[in-house]
């Protein structure tokens, strides 16, 4: 017995060792550290999105000619750096905060990669965030929306999605339009999820609401794994809001609309702010009962043989769908970072890091909507903009703006009434 | 009007509380075993559902028996195959047991099933009843009296049948029950298959108006831990009580508060009813 513990505590010893070794670097590959919610109620976008980074990784690490508007794609890994190919480690954080905050450590100390990308949930890379910059190693922020990620005074983050305050701007814009056109916008409803992101999201909509003279009827905070949600949707069919934005992740997202159902009640429109709207299980399980229901995209797959749709047939070998907003987000800033890498011309974290801040990628150098990439001070991309997209079917379609737009907007939704 | 309709709403889902949570009880009452994997049963017993509905059709009679049927089967060989034999080890062994239980379990559904939330195709079960006003979705008024039903059947199965005698006999005494001729290990096999099928029925009634992933048997686990404490450990009525009593505070402090507020008040009323009275509401002191 005590031979066979003192073996177990050998060969754990040595496991640790084993461990706590830096692993040696392959010649000629550059780290990318992932931190995204592989595992858990996110976990259907974290793997939407790993997909995705991993066509990125594709189109930057092998030739693809068919796509040279993407910069680092006509070419075999990162030019400048010896042609240098990406090596991607993920790690899953299953949407819990102080996990992302370990697994940013472990990435930096053990696995010593040379930035960072993440991390879905704001919550998430709020904390996760804060270790890169610590460690003075560079994060990219794909997609995550609340303000506080940028803005507070660090040099080591950078953010190329739209955030809180260009969605708010978004849909006052959008709501100018409507009004012009002579529809009704007496007042809306803002639910929102009550982490970082649907808060921040909420009171940035709040904000510009007021700025705009519209009255918001009521805003109701939830919780995003609640388990019934027929209060809140009673609530709001007491109010009789014009508009119902939702901030809401996956399961409940698609719990409002089977609830709004069930208890018969159906705003003129509902507009989800992406994230549980754009979730790959959400068109599957409401399709038939919320059409009409927008959403906001910065992704549009565009026509045959254009960029966007090549890389859409690319993702859709690899995972069966078409590739959807959010991951469409977090690819880009992962093309973003590779841009980075390559004009830094070397691993150096402060080398990179100046690389990130000279980024100015032009609108046709994007896959995304975005008018190009161009960081402030804060890390902010200033550039960022987005979409908006209406269920038709069994797909979203642009609606709007109308310069943009495949199709009409429908106005008022239909729901389930066909 | 608005306030009934909440109210409904509220008994509604606590029903279904009620009877994933009659599963517990009875698995602590039986054997003074904690069961961590229970939420986990539950949420196989929505995926058993979703695959019968897409591989041969049928309606929630179906894949609801179906779905008690297949997790009464697996809770039979839990017990053969794991706790039969932990019951013998440490306290902490029995606690950690059905804890690597429930991981083994919910990680096996991630890896089948994907992390990606189903839910199930729209059976026939669809429609709203109006009846004065109240609307009450057919799918959830199915599920909630169903699941009284059940919690009801369940607890007299216990108290009024003989095999409900000797499940009861093998709890008080197992050694005297041995020599009265009652076999434990069958019965307490048989307790976990209750146990188990009654949480996969549940599972299913939740499953036609609930989307879900593998993750979704926390949720639900950490809910039939504060019902079973509440309503007494050991005790089928008292999860049947405690079931309708924290859906209706849900439901009513979600609606009065707003849904942030409404676990502060579920578990701000149940420490107040535990420290006047800790066994319970139906519990032996």
């Amino acid at each position: 017995m005590r031979t066979a513990s003192a073996t177990i505590a050998a060969a754990l010893a040595a496991a640790a060792i084993l461990m706590s070794c830096p692993p040696v670097d392959a010649a000629g590959t550059v780290k990318i550290g992932i931190l995204w919610p592989l595992t858990g109620n996110a976990a259907a976008a974290g793997q939407a999105s790993k997909a995705a980074a991993e066509v990125a990784a594709d189109i930057v690490n092998n030739k693809h000619p068919e796509l040279a508007d993407l910069p680092l794609a006509a070419t075999e890994g990162l030019p400048n750096q010896g042609g240098a190919k990406l090596e991607l480690i993920f790690v899953d954080h299953q949407g819990n905060p102080s996990q992302a905050q370990q697994l940013a450590t472990r990435l930096i100390t053990q696995d010593a990669v040379h930035v960072l990308l993440g991390a879905y949930q704001s919550s998430c890379s709020f904390t996760a965030t804060a270790v890169a910059e610590r460690h003075g190693i560079p994060f990219m922020v794909g997609e995550s929306a609340a303000l506080n990620i940028t803005g507070r005074g660090f040099k080591w983050v950078f953010r190329s999605t739209p955030i809180a305050s260009d969605y708010a701007a978004t849909y006052m814009r959008f709501f100018d339009d409507l009004k012009k056109e002579g529809k009704k916008i007496a007042s809306i409803a803002v639910v929102n999820e009550n982490t970082d992101y649907g808060t921040s999201v909420a009171d940035s909509i709040e904000a510009a609401a007021k700025n705009n003279n519209i009255p918001v009827a009521i805003r109701i905070p939830y919780s995003a794994s609640s388990t019934d949600v027929s209060a809140q949707v009673l609530q709001l069919k007491e109010k009789q809001p014009d508009v119902i934005i939702f901030i809401s992740y996956t399961s409940d997202s698609i719990l409002y609309m089977k609830t709004m159902k069930n208890l018969d009640y159906m705003p003129p429109m509902v507009i989800g702010d992406d994230t549980g709207f754009s979730d790959p299980s959400f068109i599957p399980a409401v399709a038939d009962i919320a059409q009409g229901a927008m959403n906001r995209s910065a992704w549009d797959i565009g026509k045959p043989g254009s960029t966007t749709y090549k890389i859409n047939e690319m993702y859709k070998a690899k995972t069966g769908r078409d590739l959807d907003d959010t991951s469409g987000r977090n690819m880009q800033g992962f093309l973003v970072l590779a841009d980075a890498l390559n004009r830094a011309g070397s691993t150096e974290p402060e080398k990179i890091r100046d690389a990130l801040a000279k980024t100015d990628l032009k609108p046709e150098q994007l896959m995304m909507g975005y008018n190009g990439v161009k960081f402030d001070a804060t890390g902010q991309n200033t550039l960022a903009s987005t979409y908006l997209i209406q269920l038709k079917d069994k797909q979203y379609q642009l609606v709007w703006p109308e310069k943009a737009a495949a199709t009409k907007l429908d106005w008022p939704m239909k729901g389930w009434k066909q | 009007m608005l306030l009934a309709q909440v109210i409904v709403g509220g008994l509604l889902l606590g029903a279904i509380y009620a009877l994933f949570s009659s599963g517990l009880t009875l698995i602590w009452g039986m054997m003074n075993f904690i069961n961590f994997a229970h939420g986990e049963f539950v949420m196989l017993g929505m995926y058993v559902a979703l695959l019968v509905v897409v591989w041969l059709g049928g309606g929630p009679a179906t894949f609801g028996f179906a779905a008690a049927f297949a997790l009464f089967v697996l809770g039979v060989i839990v017990y053969a195959s794991l706790i039969r034999h932990v019951m013998r080890g440490p306290m902490l062994a029995q606690i950690l047991s059905t804890f690597g239980l429930a991981l083994l379990l919910r990680y096996t559904a991630f890896w089948i099933f994907s992390a990606n939330f189903v839910s199930l195709p729209q059976v026939s079960l669809s429609g709203t009843l109006n009846v004065g006003g109240i609307l009450m979705p057919v799918p959830q008024l199915v599920a909630g009296v169903a699941a009284i039903a059940l919690t009801l059947g369940l607890h007299l199965l216990l108290t009024r049948t003989t095999v409900g005698s000797q499940l009861l006999a093998v709890a008080e005494d197992r050694n005297a029950a041995m020599l009265m001729g009652i076999r434990p290990d069958r019965m307490q096999a048989l307790a976990w298959g209750l146990a188990a099928g009654s949480a996969g029925i549940a599972g299913a009634l939740m499953a036609v108006s609930y989307p879900w992933s593998p993750s979704v048997g926390e949720t639900f686990g950490l809910t039939a831990f504060v019902v079973v404490t509440l309503g007494g450990f050991g005790s089928v009525p008292g999860a049947m009580y405690a079931g309708l009593i924290i859906g209706l505070i849900q439901a009513l402090s979600a609606y009065w508060l707003g849904p942030i507020y409404k676990d502060i008040v579920v578990y701000a009323l149940f420490a107040a009813l535990l420290w006047l009275r800790p066994q319970g509401l139906m519990g032996k002191a």
